[in-house]
């Protein structure tokens, strides 16, 4: 697939902004005496502003962003519709718990529970949107979700800890401990993921595409000179070397340089972990092959 | 229920691209038009089709067989494009089960496009729209045509007659028996989106004769162009 530039940014933007949203909530739960009002408040403007951001990013995949408010409309069926609706109402969760803790108007831990329980669901919503189509098997796996739920909530948290630095230095050390946590155990899930895409094989073949059982078989036209959708949409248009570099330098970024900053120098280790999950997204969608790239055998 | 759809014959079909133009013709100047061309004088010229004939080629050389292959959207009864759509715009109608994009509707999010296995919706890049087959809607229930032009634009240009266009639900249709009698596939069937087009396969046409097929008993030669033979035994003629 085409790794859109949007698309890497809005999931990995929002995946942080919910990654610290949980992280606020059980900073308020757990550490009810270090964390200041301030702190959350300020805390949640910052999970808005990444939120935002990814929204802003999300509209620029869309040929007409003026129809959005169509997309929440199908969600019976549709992840992506239901990601739509969970966006907006995380963000309104988020927006109320900054609200309460700044002008003190209490309930926060309840307004925190219903935040933390949206941010899980927009998790599995923006996740599904992937892992629900089964005609690519890279991503229809239950790993997809784990992923994206570890993988946002690691980042969150380094986040939180570098935020803490500067707001509360107090839960530093306590955030770093969790983000090391999180992202040890993403390493693991993402690890799985990459063996089990490696080890797979495609469901179809250019027999069951055409219909003609031939062991050989070459395409001779593609019927446009110029290229087309086909060819656009579904090739990353890299080669095979790039590809493969792109995973090193995205588990050395995501997971290896945040695991050994976090304590030291966590604003350095959350930049390190976000460019290495745009890096981590890019070949998620780059790794996923399309059946109908088999129609398309001109192109690499 | 109907289901309409096309039925392709690969064993008819000689590559020669008039439905692909047909198909354009028609669709660029009609209700799902217009349909993008983007460079069409340049280098790479490229565009919005609804329809295209790709070419393999399948066996090793000398013995290669050209096989052209028309693909279009082949309207699924269980479509993967329809259910992930966001906003409603691309829906199979129950009547006659046509998979089509409202495009007033549509915000080109284009995950139709990616849960679709055969890669027959194109983003049209002007209009910042899907777009797909829409089995020429806009023609077949068209009550100012003749009846006998009522089938689409693609089926009606085949100059040998590879398409056949009809209701694949109801067994006596002449899609229904073209595909029961010529042995008529589904692609990708493991995709499980039930393609409600089929394709009939390649046929070796070839003709065996045997020798004693040519023996004539009445050409005093026996045996077309051979020289007379007079070793041959008499034939009916000479006997009489
Ligand atoms: S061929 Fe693709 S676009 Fe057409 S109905 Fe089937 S899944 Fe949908
Ligand atoms: S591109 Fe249009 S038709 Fe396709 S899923 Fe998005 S809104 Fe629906
Ligand atoms: S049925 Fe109509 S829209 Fe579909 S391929 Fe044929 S001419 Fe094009």
């Amino acid at each position: 697939m085409h790794p859109a530039l949007s698309v890497i940014f809005l999931t990995t933007l929002i995946g942080a902004g919910q990654g610290l949203f949980i992280a606020l909530f059980f900073c308020e739960l757990l550490a009810p005496t270090a964390t200041t009002p301030g702190f959350l408040a300020g805390g949640s403007a910052l999970v808005l502003l990444l939120c935002g951001a990814g929204l802003i990013a999300s509209f620029f995949h869309l040929g007409h962003p003026e129809r959005a408010w169509r997309a929440a409309t199908m969600w019976r069926t549709s992840w992506l519709s239901r990601e739509v609706i969970a966006l907006p109402a995380f963000m309104a969760a988020a927006f109320a718990y900054g609200v309460a803790h700044w002008s003190g108007a209490g309930h926060t831990l309840l307004i925190g529970v219903v935040g933390v329980l949206l941010a899980l669901t927009l998790f599995i919503c923006t996740a599904m949107i992937y892992a629900a189509i089964k005609v690519l098997k890279e991503w229809a796996h239950p790993l997809t979700p784990v992923n994206f739920i570890l993988l946002g909530s690691a980042s969150g948290m380094t986040l939180a800890a570098a935020y803490a630095g500067f707001a509360a230095p107090e839960l530093t050390t306590a955030l770093a401990q969790a983000a090391v946590v999180l992202t040890s155990l993403a390493l693991l899930t993402r690890g799985a993921a990459l063996v089990r895409n490696a080890r797979l094989s495609p469901a179809s073949t250019l027999q069951t595409a055409i219909g003609i059982r031939h062991p050989r078989i070459v395409q001779k036209a593609q019927g446009a000179m110029g290229g087309s959708y086909n060819t656009r949409e579904f090739f990353h248009g890299k080669s095979a070397n790039f590809v493969r570099t792109i995973v090193p330098v995205f588990l050395v970024l995501t997971f290896f340089v945040p695991l050994a900053l976090v304590f030291s120098l966590p604003l350095l280790a959350f930049l390190a972990q976000y460019g290495g999950l745009m890096a981590e997204r890019w070949y998620f969608f780059a790794e996923a092959r399309h059946p109908q790239n088999l129609y398309y055998q001109g192109k690499s | 229920m109907t289901q309409l759809a096309l039925v392709i014959d690969l064993n008819v079909c000689v590559g020669c691209h008039a439905c692909v133009t047909n198909c354009k013709q028609w669709n660029t100047s009609g209700a799902a038009g217009s349909l993008t061309d983007c460079n069409p004088y340049e280098a790479e010229p490229n565009g919005t089709f609804f329809n295209r004939v790709q070419t393999f080629e399948v066996g090793s050389f000398p013995n290669t067989e050209t096989v052209h292959f028309p693909k279009s959207c082949l309207h699924c009864e269980d479509p993967a494009c329809v259910p992930v759509c966001p906003t409603g715009a691309s829906y199979k109608r129950k009547e006659d089960g046509i998979v089509l994009v409202d495009y007033d509707k549509c915000i080109g999010c284009k995950y139709c496009s990616w849960a679709c296995p055969y890669g027959v919706r194109e983003f049209d890049e002007q209009r910042k729209v899907m777009t797909k087959c829409t089995l020429c809607v806009d023609r077949i229930y068209d009550q100012s045509l003749p009846e006998e032009r009522r089938k689409p634009s693609c089926v009606l240009a085949c100059p040998p007659g590879a398409r056949l266009f009809g209701d694949v639900h109801d067994p006596e249709s002449e899609v229904s028996v073209a595909i029961r009698e010529r042995g008529g596939y589904v692609l990708m069937p493991e995709a499980n989106t039930k393609p409600a087009n089929h394709y009939l396969p390649r046929r070796k046409t070839a003709l065996k004769i045997r020798d004693e097929e040519l023996y004539r008993s009445d050409n005093p030669h026996k045996i077309d162009g051979a020289p007379f033979d007079k070793d041959l035994p008499p034939t009916n003629e000479e006997l009489n």
